[in-house]
């Protein structure tokens, strides 16, 4: 899944020293690197624009797990062969785990020089002093907002200063069974594409005996799915100021309602485990997946079935579509080397203008004109996700928003095992989840 | 033994007694710490030290990147104690989790062991093969038997239902969640208990049984009145440790149900693993620690005079 699932290292049978004992050395060590540091933004010469310094190697975190990583690791071998005098080494975490080790990392001086994040992630750790600033870089790329979808532009800001260059948009979108459509008699090239025809082709393929639209309980990607349905529904998550939570609105629970039904009068199994939605649908069980952009390069490699996408389908009034985007960061340095930082920064420019490359790691390109140009055109698989990132909403860029939207997850996923009605969860998600954002609004001074 | 080395011991000390200045002092009153020394700097260094840190922590708002880390006293216990606040009720509805996982993991990791030991400690053809066989899933990591469960146990595209040929909610729903996460964890860890039980079998005298069978004591007999009692202080140790084992329950819940339903099986500390590394509130996370630890001491010294009271009776 591209690696966009949370695994932290798990922990085994301890005893009970090791409980508290670890915990609090884990913390300890993270704690030896001191906070007295300010942060510092390393000069940065011309922002990248070129690199005339000594040999240097640089290194760059990411958490492209899935064949993005496979792409990345491409793209970093032709700008190594391409740039003789900077080497570029990659270290590919699982995103969880990155975010556990990068600010430890940060922290003791041993960071990388150059990171990608999501684009909700880079406020809390612009927050916490993890990464620096990087305006120049942006300068120098001659980067402006009307390159970019508003909220892609302006996510990468925290109060006032540019800490993100962004790289591209993942958004969800429909993914169909084309060969299993075709034996129940329906037209593979003809994905419902409104709620009508949503139902119209559940119900044909009930009365086949297949339960044609699985949900998933968890954010992967059942939460997101809520999300695009909310916005649909002419719902957001949070209100404007992102004060509190709003997904328990009346968009919220007819969003949650619609999922919910699909459960209850059979268009989906009960009790959806992790990813059984989308293994069910690349095993010709299930028909319809709300799925991620990520998933296009699996799908492809798939013998029995011929997976198609296509716009995510318009249940509500509205066009909603669920999206994230990855952005290049500089993490903070304790030492400054100008060589280094210098080369990041060139790297950072010849990557995002070589983005048209990095489109077929499964991924719409941030910019423009990369999004509307032929060669992107030509990968008719990425194509409709494509033409869904005018509809696509990104999580609001606060930092510590996660804590928040963790219990959106949880209020859906008790929702759709039916363990609680949807408005219910979603108020009582609604309310834990403000209490938290005003907790972070203190605790990060916002 | 003795004798002999005493023995020795004069027969080299004879020709050099006079010059006994060189021979290394054996009850030097030094010694005993020296020879704790290492390990004390290990525990020390890597248990005590981080342990009263935590503490301190647990007396801040602890975040640690952000540069303030103010000082909140006890707030963070009182907190954890005061209905409403933002954690009290996940905190405890984890503990909950983990308690119910405890009581229901607990006897059986303590049963189905012994039964395995017995069996295995029987002599038949094999019998080296099958202990290493009942012991080779502890081997694995969490993930490992995580993601197999996973796969096994999925409610609609699992191995297990579809041999059963019904949609059981293996991973989706209470009580099934709690068959799923007990019995996976009594799988996996079975055989390092069955090898404790077995270690203690084994000096369990022959003679006793040989005694009882002569007065006429049939197998349950024997079982009740020779080999319980004669590895009551193996029972202790495998109670205690599996009892701690099962209140830090992590990774099963954590890989194979993610908590749910909602956060049924959410326990303690992947709810303090959230909260310290997850959101960076090592503060409350520190005090949840704290709590969950006491609590366990509490359970631990219980456990130890129970068992030790009925030694004594």
């Amino acid at each position: 899944m591209s690696g966009n699932h949370p695994s932290r290292s798990p922990m085994s049978r301890r005893g009970f020293l090791a409980l508290s004992g670890g915990i609090g050395s884990a913390m300890a060590l993270a704690a030896c690197g001191g906070t007295k540091t300010p942060p510092s933004a390393p000069a940065g010469g011309n922002g990248g624009a070129t690199y005339t310094g000594p040999k240097v190697t640089i290194s760059f975190w990411n958490g492209f797990t899935g064949s993005d990583g496979a792409t990345a690791k491409k793209m970093i071998d032709q700008f190594n062969a391409a740039t003789p005098n900077i080497h570029v080494d990659m270290n590919v975490y699982q995103w969880a785990d990155l975010f556990q080790k990068l600010p430890a990392a940060v922290q003791s001086g041993n960071g990388p020089d150059v990171a990608a994040m999501h684009l909700d992630d880079m406020p809390t750790q612009a927050a916490q002093q993890v990464i620096v600033p990087l305006d120049d870089v942006a300068a120098a790329l001659g980067l402006k907002e009307s390159d970019f979808s508003p909220a892609v532009w302006q996510g990468g800001l925290y109060k006032g200063k540019r800490y993100g260059i962004p790289i591209d948009v993942h958004n969800l979108g429909l993914y169909y069974n084309k060969t299993v459509m075709q034996q129940a008699g329906l037209d593979p090239d003809k994905p419902p594409q409104t709620k009508d025809d949503y139902m119209a082709a559940l119900d044909a393929l009930k009365g086949k005996g297949i339960q044609g639209s699985w949900v998933s309980p968890f954010q992967f990607t059942g939460g997101f799915m809520f999300e695009s349905l909310l916005w649909q529904f002419g719902g957001d998550i949070f209100d404007s100021g992102v004060t509190k939570a709003t997904w328990d609105s009346d968009a919220g629970v007819q969003a949650l309602t619609w999922m919910v039904d699909l459960v209850k009068n059979g268009y989906s199994p009960h009790n959806v485990g992790q990813d059984a939605d989308y293994i069910a649908l690349k095993n010709g069980k299930n028909v319809f997946n709300w799925q991620g952009i990520w998933q296009v390069n699996d799908v492809s490699t798939l013998k029995t079935f011929e997976i198609g996408t296509a716009q995510l389908p318009k249940i509500g009034g509205n066009g909603g579509v669920w999206g994230n985007s990855h952005q290049f960061v500089l993490p903070r340095k304790t030492s400054t080397d100008a060589n280094k930082s210098d080369a990041s920064r060139y790297f950072i420019n010849w990557f995002t203008k070589n983005a048209i490359t990095w489109a077929q790691s499964a991924k719409v390109p941030a910019r423009k004109d990369l999004a509307d140009s032929p060669e992107f055109a030509a990968m008719t698989a990425l194509k409709s996700f494509g033409e869904d990132v005018q509809y696509v909403h990104f999580p609001p860029s606060v930092p510590g928003i996660d804590d928040a939207l963790t219990e959106l997850y949880n209020g859906v996923n008790s929702a759709v095992l039916l363990k609680q009605e949807p408005a219910a969860a979603l108020s009582a998600a609604a309310s834990r989840a403000s209490k938290i954002i005003q907790d972070n609004s203190k605790k990060y001074g916002a | 033994m003795s004798v002999d080395a005493r023995a020795a011991r004069t027969r080299v000390r004879a020709p050099d007694a006079p010059a006994s200045r060189g021979r290394i002092r054996r009850a030097g009153p030094v010694t005993p710490y020296l020879f704790l020394l290492p390990y004390l700097m290990l525990f020390v260094g890597f248990v005590l030290a981080p342990a009263v840190f935590g503490f301190w922590i647990s007396l801040h708002d602890y975040n640690y990147l952000l540069p303030g880390k103010p000082w909140v006293g006890f707030a963070n216990y009182l907190d954890l104690f005061t209905p409403g606040s933002r954690d009290s009720g996940d905190f405890w509805h984890s503990m909950l989790a983990t308690g119910i996982f405890t009581v229901f993991s607990v006897p059986l990791l303590l049963a189905c062991p012994l039964g395995v030991a017995l069996l295995l400690h029987r002599s038949f053809p094999g019998r080296t093969f099958f202990r290493a066989v009942f012991f080779a899933p502890y081997v694995l990591g969490v993930a490992v038997v995580g993601v197999l469960f996973r796969f096994v146990l999925d409610p609609n595209i699992g191995l297990l239902n579809s041999y059963l040929g019904h949609s059981f909610p293996w991973t989706t729903d209470v009580p099934w969640v709690w068959v799923s996460l007990v019995g996976m964890t009594v799988w996996w860890t079975l055989g390092f208990n069955a090898v404790i039980y077995l270690a203690g079998l084994q000096e369990i005298p022959a003679e006793l049984y040989e005694a009882s069978r002569v007065d006429g004591a049939s197998r349950w007999q024997q079982f009740r009145h020779v080999t319980l009692p004669g590895l009551r202080p193996v029972l202790m140790f495998v109670l205690t440790v599996t009892i701690l084992a099962s209140a830090n329950m992590f990774g099963q819940s954590f890989l194979v149900t993610k908590g749910a339903p909602g956060t049924a099986t959410r326990t303690a500390v992947m709810y303090i693993a959230q909260t310290g590394l997850g959101s960076n509130r090592q503060g409350v996370a520190a005090a949840m620690s704290y709590v969950l630890a006491l609590i366990l001491m509490a359970v631990s010294v219980l456990n130890v005079r129970l068992l030790q009271r009925r030694e004594v009776s």
